[in-house]
């Protein structure tokens, strides 16, 4: 065949049909070869090393990694090296950075963490994202509050704004609870109310209003001064702070009055109840978290 | 008809090698030939100023590196100048200055930065010299190109290649030392203390430097870099650069032996030795093109021809497409482009100066917190909250007093800055801060509040900065 190749130097194949068409032999050049050969030693190695390639169904199983050890998968790689152990030696990087703030917030009360200006500082930044997952949906982001929900940088508070008191509530969790007066009062007596708890909170008296609030024994749990009572949750009335919407105060408070808070069977009353926290954070964390909602700036 | 004679004599020999040199179009490798002259000499000047480099990291100040630029720490030690990265707005005025300068240089000279001070350019000049003093002219070192691999060949190959790495190594090693104490690093590198930034950093340097000034040479110019193809396009027609003189050159024709030289023909004489020194291979007679690096070495070679002819230098030399075309020039100050340069200069370096002076060793930032904005109080007051930081750019902590322009508001009260606040240095130290002011001595929903921090040093002197930040509260 070759001998009578009509094309000789071109480097063809030597098939040749129809006396012109032929097949040419052009190899891929050098260098292209060259990366080619290196890419094949690259994946050999990188088999050989690293694990590569699992079983069929070992890949989406969670028990496939065990301590940091593949349970599965058909090559597990020379150096043992896994995705989750680098991520475990990273994470401990971090746990050695943390480790002696949090022991020493483990063995310390909330009151001296506070006190310790190292410690507080450090509650400060890595408090945020415990604060952003589990409190700042309703309180919302830096304690700015929410409709409904009390601001929590303000020196306002239902249950007290010790750092005891701030832990205990987060620990235990705190529901409010005012009776519905619709049944016991009749609507003059709560339009008269209404407006006496709006005045006090702009800092005006009104005698028959104060005559109507002691005589239907409100202060039994506002207090005779109706500066609330931290024992029980019970709102200060004569401060400009609002626990509930305060866009028009007067049917806000009528409301409130009407309905109660957390009161059964009413539909409209007011919902008003703060989850315990002792089974979803640690003690520490919790210790943490009063610290941080302490220094949001209405901490007393 | 004698002087004839002697002109075809005294290029007798470049007639001999011309077709040697051939124009660069990647084929085969570029073997320039190396000649002296003026601007020859203006290269070697030129090439001087890298000196700096090599030997700018072992200058001291007291006890530390004069010019430092420690990564690590965060800290440019520049002389005196200490700078954090709070100042590194300076380096967009310092990196535009260099943008700028570049323009108008190229604007004014054409791509005077590849042909004399560009690192490719230098490093590849050293480079072939000492090709040049170990294998000889281009016509021996193209010779041994092809000849098989023998002792010879081995032998001045080999030290060609560790003279080539030895450099490539000190340029490595002065470039990291820029970045680490110089004499320490010497120390380190040799007993492997080194930090593994550095060895990675040699291993590309080494490599890097001989691949690029070593073996791409001119290619690098031609075919990798993007500042060739921006100076190209900076270039205009006012720019003087080196150009052939056409009208004078043309038609050009080699000198034949015994015969006259026909009326139309120009001075150049076709002896290909503009070509031959060329260290990128192009022709300049074909016009300005993008090889072209213009360092000036075809007007030496072609100037020694002229001379050996009894012809007037010059046929090769700086000037402009202008003033080639015999068109008016433009003087340099009535062209927009050197006004709109200069322009831009000034403001680089006056924002450098004015940056570099109004640098104060104390330095106060303030940021309002924006969550919540503010904070009603139940006695009525709004509440502010506010993270100072302090920045202390001296060497020793300081104690430092925070105050806030109450007088403008009635009834102040900014907690948590009762006490002094220590400022660490070389660092940024976080203060949060309180400030309440009653509801009904508000006039607007956000007015100005200006914070002053106060310190002074052992020595009694005083520091002082201030910031202006804003009040926020309800809609009125």
């Amino acid at each position: 065949m070759s001998e009578n190749n009509p094309f000789p130097d071109e480097g063809n194949t030597g098939h040749i049909w129809d006396d012109n068409l032929r097949e040419l032999a052009n190899p891929p050049p050098n260098w292209w070869m060259m990366a080619w050969y290196a890419s094949v030693a690259f994946v050999i190695g990188y088999t050989v090393i690293y694990p590569a390639i699992p079983m069929f169904d070992s890949y989406n199983k969670a028990e496939v990694v065990e301590g940091g050890v593949i349970t599965g998968g058909i090559t597990k790689g020379m150096t043992g090296w896994t995705a989750i152990k680098e991520f475990e030696a990273d994470w401990a990087e971090v746990e050695a950075v943390r480790k002696p703030y949090e022991d020493k917030i483990a063995a310390m009360s909330a009151k001296d963490i506070l006190a310790d200006a190292d410690l507080s500082t450090y509650v400060e930044h890595s408090g945020k994202v415990l604060f952003g997952d589990n409190c700042a949906a309703c309180h919302g982001t830096g304690g700015a509050g929410n409709v409904g929900y009390p601001v929590l940088a303000d020196d306002d508070w239902l249950y007290g704004g010790t750092i005891e008191q701030i832990q205990a509530t987060i620990t235990s969790g705190k529901k409010g609870m005012m009776t519905a007066h619709a049944a016991t009062l009749s609507a003059d007596e709560i339009d008269t109310l209404a407006n006496y708890v709006v005045g006090l909170s702009e800092g005006k008296s009104d005698e028959k209003g104060k005559a109507l609030f002691q005589s239907k024994a409100c202060f039994a749990c506002h207090g005779m001064d109706a500066k609330g009572m931290a024992a029980l949750g019970s709102a200060n009335l004569t401060d400009g702070i609002w626990r509930f919407d305060e866009a028009d105060k007067l049917a806000s408070a009528k409301r409130t009055i009407t309905h109660g808070v957390n009161h059964p069977g009413d539909a409209q009353t007011r919902m008003a109840e703060m989850p315990s926290f002792k089974d979803k954070l640690s003690e520490a964390d919790i210790k943490k978290m009063a610290v941080y909602v302490y220094k949001f700036g209405g901490g007393k | 008809m004698a002087e004839q004679k002697n002109q075809y004599e005294a290029l007798q020999d470049l007639y001999d090698e011309a077709h040697e040199h051939t124009i660069n179009v990647g084929d085969v490798k570029i073997h320039a030939k190396r000649m002296g002259g003026r601007f020859r000499n203006l290269k070697w000047l030129a090439n001087l100023t890298w000196i700096v480099f090599f030997i700018g990291p072992y200058l001291r100040l007291g006890d530390r590196q004069a010019v430092l630029f420690d990564i690590p720490n965060r800290q440019f030690h520049i002389f005196n100048i200490t700078l954090l990265p709070q100042d590194l707005w300076m380096l967009s005025f310092v990196l535009l200055f260099f943008a700028i300068l570049l323009a108008v240089v190229t604007a004014l000279a054409g791509r005077v930065w590849c042909g004399y001070f560009c690192f490719q350019t230098v490093w590849t000049d050293a480079f072939t010299w000492i090709e040049d003093k170990l294998e000889g002219t281009p016509a021996k070192r193209r010779k041994l190109e092809k000849s098989p691999w023998n002792m010879a060949k081995t032998m001045v190959r080999a030290k060609k290649y560790s003279l080539w790495i030895l450099i490539s190594l000190l340029t490595g090693v002065s470039f990291i030392a820029w970045f680490t104490d110089a004499y320490d690093l010497w120390v380190d590198l040799f007993t492997m203390n080194a930090s593994s930034t550095a060895y990675t950093t040699l291993a590309l340097f080494i490599p890097g430097t001989f691949f690029l000034a070593g073996i791409l040479r001119e290619q690098t110019c031609f075919w990798l870099c993007p500042y060739a193809r921006i100076q190209a396009v900076m270039v205009d027609d006012t720019s003087i650069v080196p150009s052939y003189d056409v009208s004078r050159g043309e038609k050009r024709g080699r000198l034949v032996k015994g015969k006259p030289a026909s009326d139309d023909q120009g001075d150049c004489v076709d002896c290909n030795q503009c070509v031959a020194v060329c260290p990128t291979g192009v022709d300049i007679r074909g016009g300005q093109q993008e090889g072209c690096i213009m360092c000036g070495l075809c007007i030496d070679a072609c100037d020694a021809v002229m001379e050996k002819i009894n012809k007037p230098k010059g046929l090769i030399k700086y000037a402009s497409w202008d003033g080639i075309m015999g068109k008016k020039e433009l003087p340099i100050l009535k062209r927009p482009r050197v006004w709109v340069y200069t322009a831009i200069l000034l403001a680089s370096i006056i924002g450098v100066v004015v940056g570099l002076s109004g640098m104060e060793s104390l330095e106060l930032k303030v940021l309002h917190a924006r969550q919540p904005l503010f904070v009603v109080q139940s006695d009525g007051t709004i509440q502010n909250r506010y993270t100072l930081k302090v920045l202390n750019k001296q060497h020793k902590d300081m104690k430092v007093k925070i105050s806030v322009n109450d007088e403008a508001y009635k009834g102040l009260i900014m907690l948590g800055a009762e006490k002094e606040i220590v400022a660490a240095h070389g660092t940024v130290t976080a203060v949060t801060v309180f400030v309440k002011v009653p509801r009904k001595n508000l006039t607007e929903k956000s007015q100005d509040i200006t914070f002053t921090i106060k310190a002074k040093d052992e020595q009694g002197t005083e520091y002082k900065s201030d910031r202006v930040s804003m009040f926020i509260g309800p809609n009125r």
